[in-house]
């Protein structure tokens, strides 16, 4: 996305922002609209649980609705709920935690070696391959097998786009931890990938 | 001289353009020799370009009319 372009898309939502604190619901219905897409998305990497995702999503813009007479405008709005639907995607892990739903290897921690086994280059454009919805099943079991910690801090680095400092702040961690989660993710993620797309 | 162990240790900060002058050359060094370590390098990048542009989980229609449903709820308590 463009500089220009962000700006605008920046501007029209500070002016959302500004009427739906002012009482308009269609306001705050086209934010929703906006970025209803990507919450969902989000719960779902970070949950890995359809009905999760789905509370994730609800809970995220009830919430949202009920503070914004609280939201400070120098912020981005986009931003906050991110910061919501994080906070609720980690609620809803902790909880399955505690049931013991979420698997033993979420303890895994930030050391040890990580084994690299798929040495091979991939066949070119593997995207552009096969159909759309069997590249999409392959991603998503991918992601929704590794530890939902280290899925949370890739989701957030590299398809959220945020810093590792932002991802340190808003997961309570410090940023050599999430720097070893997010290698962890990819390299493993990349193992997973490899066995698919590999040349030969 | 940097074993593939310790440069595949230290793609994912590559990447992220967190190296220093001087490990990043000595990194690219490596790289421009060893094959394991470049296909390595690349299907990581590659992983991460899927899965930004991958639009995964897509948002059901149901689910959005759920959500759509709970917060005209709200909307009529408030």
């Amino acid at each position: 996305m463009s500089d220009s372009f962000r700006a605008t898309l920046a501007k029209d939502e500070a002016a959302l922002v500004t009427e739906a604190k002012a009482g308009s619901y269609a306001a705050f219905e086209e934010l929703v609209n906006r970025y209803e897409k990507k919450i969902y998305r989000l719960g779902m990497n970070i949950t890995g649980s359809p009905e999760d995702a789905e509370d994730v999503l609800q809970e995220t813009f009830l919430k949202a609705f009920e503070h914004l007479p609280e939201f400070r405008e120098d912020a981005r709005f986009y931003t906050w709920i991110v910061r919501i639907a994080v906070n609720e995607a980690l609620m809803k892990l902790r909880k399955r935690r505690a049931s013991k739903e979420v698997p033993v290897e979420d303890s895994e921690d930030d050391e040890g070696a990580v084994t690299v086994r798929e040495f091979a280059d991939w066949k070119p454009n593997p995207e552009q391959q096969m159909a759309r919805a069997e590249l999409e099943n392959i991603l998503q079991n991918a992601i929704r097998a590794l530890p939902p910690s280290f899925r949370t801090v890739f989701y957030l680095r590299d398809v959220e786009d945020l810093s590792t400092e932002e991802t340190a702040e808003l997961l309570n961690l410090s940023v050599g931890a999430v720097k070893a989660r997010l290698f962890r993710a990819r390299l493993r993620l990349r193992e997973d990938l490899s066995k698919v797309f590999k040349r030969g | 001289m940097l074993t593939c162990k310790k440069a595949i240790g230290e793609i994912s900060n590559y990447l992220d353009g967190d190296l220093d002058v001087e490990l990043k050359q000595v990194l690219e060094v490596h790289l421009g020799k060893c094959h394991h370590c470049h296909a390595v390098l690349d299907t990581t990048r590659k992983t991460i370009e899927l899965y930004c542009d991958g639009k995964l989980f897509s948002l059901p229609d149901d689910v959005r009319t759920r959500l759509h449903e709970a917060l005209r709820r709200k909307l009529q308590r408030t």
